[in-house]
C-alpha cells in the first residue's frame, strides 16, 4: 500500500492507526493532524496521575508517539471540513492559515469533547478535564490549597478528580442529577455501591442534585467561581468547580460530508464509513453482533483495538484480502481512592445483576450482569483476576449460568 | 528475549494476564507475577500484544 493516508486525530486510535499501518507495511505518506497542540499523550492519567502531581506529562506521551513510524505529524492543526470527492481535506494549521490536505485514503479519529455547563465558559476556576491542558490548569488550581471543590456529575471522570482531590487532602463536594452515580452503565445496585465508596473516603455526596448557579464574584478584574447553588436549594462555597457532564462527539467538520453521522460516524462492522474513509476511537459507531445493537465505545482498550482495526481495514482494501469484523468485548478500569472498578462486556442497567464472589460491604467483588440465559457483563472491584479470567466468558458467549459455574471455582 | 515490568508503574489490572496467562499471573495479592521472564519466541505475539495493551505501559521486552 503506498496510497497517501491523513489521519484525523493524534490520540490513542489515530496514532495506533498509523502505527499498525506502517508496520502493516504502508509505505505511502501518512499525515496525522490533531487540532491539540501537545505531543500524543495518554488520557487516564489525567484524572489521576497528573492531576495528584504524582506524575509529569513526559511520563504520558504515548509510547508509539516516540517510535519512528515516519509520520507527518502536524499538532495545533484542526480538520475544517473534507471533501470526501474531491478527496480534499481543509485544515487549520497552528498560526490560522487554512489549507487544503488531499488524500487517498482517510482515518477519522477526532475522538470527542468535554460537554460543559451552558453560560459558564470564561468563569475563572470552572474546569473540565479532557486535554492536558486541561488537566494542567486544574492541577494548578489544585496546588493553590482550595478549600472545597465542587465536582458536578457523578461519572468516571467526576469520580476520578473527587479521588484525586481527596489524595490532596481536599474536601470534596460531588453533585449528581440523577438518583445514583453510572446507574446507566452499573445498574442501580451498583451505582448505589459507587456513591459508598465516595461516601466512605469523606466526600459530601449530593445525588437528586442540579446546578441552579455558579456564583461568582469579581477578583483581581477577573470573575471567578465562589460558590455553587444547587437545587436541593444548598449554596456550597467553593474555589474550584470540575465538570464531568460526559461528551460530545467531534463530528462538526463532517458536517456537509456524505458521511452518516449519529452521535458518532456510522460504520459498518469493519469500522469502514465510506469507501477508503474508516473511523476509530470514541467517535466510530458500528454495528456489534455481539450486543445485538449499536456500539459506541469511549474506553481506553477499545481505541486501541479500533485504530488497529480501522487501518488493517484499509490494508485489506489494497492487498484485496477479506476485511475482520470489529466486535470486541469492551472493558474498561476506573481507579478510585483504593478501589480498582473494573467492567467487561456492555450490560443494560435493567439487566440481573449478581454478586458471584466478595462482598459489596468490602468493596472487594465480582459480579455478573446476565440478560435472560445470556451473560452480559463482568464488574469487579479490586478483583482483577477474576474480571480478565470472566471477560473470557464474554468473548466466548457463554451462558450465564455456565458464567456463575465458572465464578464459583475461581 | 527478556520480560521486563516496572512494577512502579504496574496497577495489576491483568490485562498482560488475560492475553498471555502462560507467562503473566496476577494472583489473589493483587500483585502481578512473571512466571515465564525469558519465554520462547514463539510467544513473541502474545508478549508483543501484553506491552501494547498494558494501561500503565509497565511491560517491556529485552533482547538479550
Amino acid at each position: 500500500m503506498n496510497s497517501s493516508t491523513v489521519i484525523v486525530g493524534a490520540s490513542l486510535a489515530g496514532i495506533n492507526a498509523a502505527r499498525t499501518l506502517r508496520l502493516g507495511g504502508h509505505t505511502g505518506s501518512i499525515v496525522v493532524l490533531d487540532a491539540d497542540p501537545d505531543r500524543p499523550y495518554d488520557r487516564p492519567p489525567l484524572s489521576k496521575q497528573i492531576l495528584t502531581g504524582e506524575w509529569e506529562p513526559e511520563k504520558i506521551l504515548l509510547p508509539a508517539a516516540k517510535e519512528d513510524l515516519g509520520l507527518d505529524l502536524r499538532l495545533g492543526t484542526r480538520a475544517k471540513a473534507v471533501d470526501l470527492v474531491a478527496r480534499e481535506l481543509t485544515i487549520e494549521g497552528p498560526d490560522g492559515s487554512v489549507n487544503r490536505q488531499s488524500f487517498d485514503t482517510m482515518v477519522i479519529a477526532t475522538g470527542a469533547a468535554a460537554r460543559r455547563l451552558p453560560d459558564s465558559a470564561g468563569i475563572a476556576g470552572v474546569h473540565v478535564v479532557r486535554t492536558l491542558a486541561d488537566s494542567l490548569a486544574l492541577r494548578d488550581e489544585l496546588e493553590a490549597g482550595p478549600s472545597r471543590v465542587v465536582v458536578i456529575g457523578a461519572g468516571f471522570i467526576g469520580a476520578e478528580v473527587a479521588s484525586s482531590c481527596r489524595k490532596r487532602g481536599i474536601d470534596v463536594t460531588l453533585v449528581e442529577a440523577l438518583p445514583l452515580p453510572l446507574e446507566r452503565v452499573l445498574g442501580a445496585e451498583m451505582g448505589a455501591v459507587c456513591a459508598q465508596v465516595h461516601i466512605e473516603n469523606g466526600v459530601d455526596v449530593r445525588l437528586s442534585t442540579g446546578v441552579l448557579e455558579i456564583e461568582t464574584a469579581t477578583v483581581n478584574g477577573t470573575e471567578r467561581v465562589v460558590a455553587v447553588a444547587l437545587s436541593d436549594g444548598t449554596r456550597v462555597a467553593a474555589e474550584v468547580v470540575v465538570v464531568g457532564i460526559g461528551v460530545t462527539v467531534n463530528t462538526g467538520w463532517l458536517e456537509g460530508s456524505a458521511l452518516t453521522i449519529d452521535d458518532g460516524v456510522v460504520c459498518d462492522n469493519t469500522l469502514l464509513a465510506a469507501p477508503g474513509v474508516v473511523a476509530a476511537g470514541d467517535i466510530a459507531r458500528y454495528p456489534s453482533e455481539r450486543f445485538g445493537r449499536m456500539l459506541r465505545v469511549e474506553h481506553w482498550e477499545t481505541a486501541i483495538a479500533g485504530g488497529e482495526a480501522a487501518a488493517r481495514r484499509l490494508l485489506a482494501d489494497a492487498s484485496g484480502e477479506p476485511p475482520a469484523i470489529f466486535d470486541p468485548v469492551p472493558w474498561f478500569w476506573s481507579d478510585q481512592y483504593d478501589r480498582k472498578i473494573q467492567l467487561a462486556g456492555r450490560p443494560m442497567p435493567t439487566d440481573e445483576c449478581v454478586v458471584v464472589h466478595g462482598s459489596t460491604e468490602e468493596f472487594r467483588f465480582v459480579a455478573l450482569y446476565g440478560s435472560g440465559d445470556r451473560l452480559t457483563g463482568v464488574l469487579g472491584m479490586n478483583r482483577p483476576r477474576h474480571v480478565i479470567q470472566l471477560r473470557a466468558l464474554l468473548e466466548d458467549r457463554a451462558t450465564f449460568a455456565e458464567a456463575r459455574e465458572r465464578a464459583a471455582s475461581l | 528475549m527478556r520480560i521486563v515490568v516496572d512494577f512502579d508503574l504496574c496497577e495489576s489490572n491483568a490485562v498482560c494476564m488475560g492475553i498471555a496467562p502462560e507467562i503473566f499471573e496476577v494472583r489473589d495479592d493483587d500483585f502481578l507475577y512473571v512466571l515465564d521472564e525469558n519465554p520462547p519466541e514463539s510467544m513473541r505475539a502474545k508478549v508483543e500484544e501484553s506491552v501494547q495493551r498494558c494501561p500503565k505501559q509497565a511491560i517491556s521486552i529485552v533482547e538479550d
